[in-house]
């Protein structure tokens, strides 16, 4: 497998797909939404950060490995998350 | 150099350029895995002190100037740009425009930190210093509201020290181009630095909206 050399058209559309992303990210932050502001919010930082990897980061064109130690280390942030927010969330269930 | 393979910037220890690229790019990937989990746990502390104080995040998220915010994002991103430019360049071996997309990456972000400075400016002017005689009188409780500032200064004063120290990266990369170091086979470090500018734009994307977009719709 010989290094492949993404073009630097696709880095241009990706700059812009960028770009478009944070007005609307901007747009949409002055319309009061109630709770979908936040959740409209990380869904478009999402869509932005996983450009960014694929993309700018190559993980789209590298080996299995590399996306195996990308993925673990999503997932292991999910964990924090996930692990974290069921203990605080679950405290009002014990009535104290 | 003394290693005793013919291709230029081949460590004696690998087959091949392939290999030696592949355990560059795992090795940090590995490292960028202990960077997600050290903001992750700076983005969980976050989450929780926002859900239980929802109206003084609001509140102290609307007295940020977003205008500068989503200036330094854009900065970033078109920093984003040039980074993955300069590695374009590096694999093609063009050697002019590698550096010339390398003295813009560092341009760009030595921008954001001068930027990040006057807003770092207008908060000690403003007192909003937690700990330093942080004063508040719009809406919402001030010890709330200072925990919210608390969180924004720890989080884009960690997100600036990775800046700085990306900006040291670019200048090493940029004095290895100038001294012909690399080769369209060789090339490496430029690749791996980039991987590392890369991620800290990824927190920036992160941060941006989190901290200064979350009291937009409410006016300020």
């Amino acid at each position: 497998m010989s290094e492949h050399i993404v073009s630097k058209k696709i880095y241009f559309l990706i700059f812009s797909a960028l770009m478009v992303l944070t007005v609307l990210t901007v747009f949409v932050a002055t319309l009061d939404l109630g709770r979908f502001n936040a959740i409209v919010a990380l869904s478009i930082a999402v869509l932005k950060a996983m450009l960014v990897v694929l993309y700018f980061m190559h993980v789209r064109y590298s080996s299995k490995l590399t996306w195996a130690f990308v993925g673990a280390g999503f997932f292991w942030l999910a964990i924090l998350f996930a692990l974290t927010l069921s203990d605080y969330f679950s405290r009002p269930w014990l009535g104290q | 150099m003394e290693d005793t393979h013919s291709v230029k910037g081949l460590a004696h220890h690998f087959d091949d350029m392939e290999q030696q690229r592949e355990a560059g790019t795992l090795g940090m990937w590995a490292f960028l895995i202990t960077e997600i989990m050290f903001f992750g746990g700076l983005f969980m502390a976050y989450i929780l002190y926002r859900s239980k104080y929802p109206e003084a995040f609001s509140s102290a998220s609307g007295h940020l100037n977003w205008r500068l915010g989503a200036a330094n994002t854009v900065v970033l991103i078109v920093s984003s740009l040039t980074m993955a430019l300069a590695v374009y360049y590096s694999q093609t071996g063009n050697k002019r425009l590698l550096i010339t997309m390398l003295v813009l990456t560092m341009i760009l972000g030595a921008t954001f930190l001068v930027v990040k400075g006057f807003e770092y400016h207008t908060k000690w002017v403003d007192h909003l210093i937690p700990g330093f005689g942080f004063e508040w009188h719009l809406a919402g409780d001030p010890q709330k509201v200072q925990m919210f500032y608390f969180i924004y200064f720890a989080m884009t004063g960690i997100h600036a020290l990775h800046m700085v120290v990306g900006l040291g990266i670019m200048a090493v990369i940029l004095r290895m181009a100038m001294k012909d170091r690399f080769t369209q086979t060789y090339h490496s470090p430029v690749e791996i630095s980039g991987l590392y500018w890369h991620f800290v734009d990824i927190v920036w994307i992160f941060l941006f909206p989190l901290l200064y977009l979350l009291g937009a719709h409410e006016g300020h």
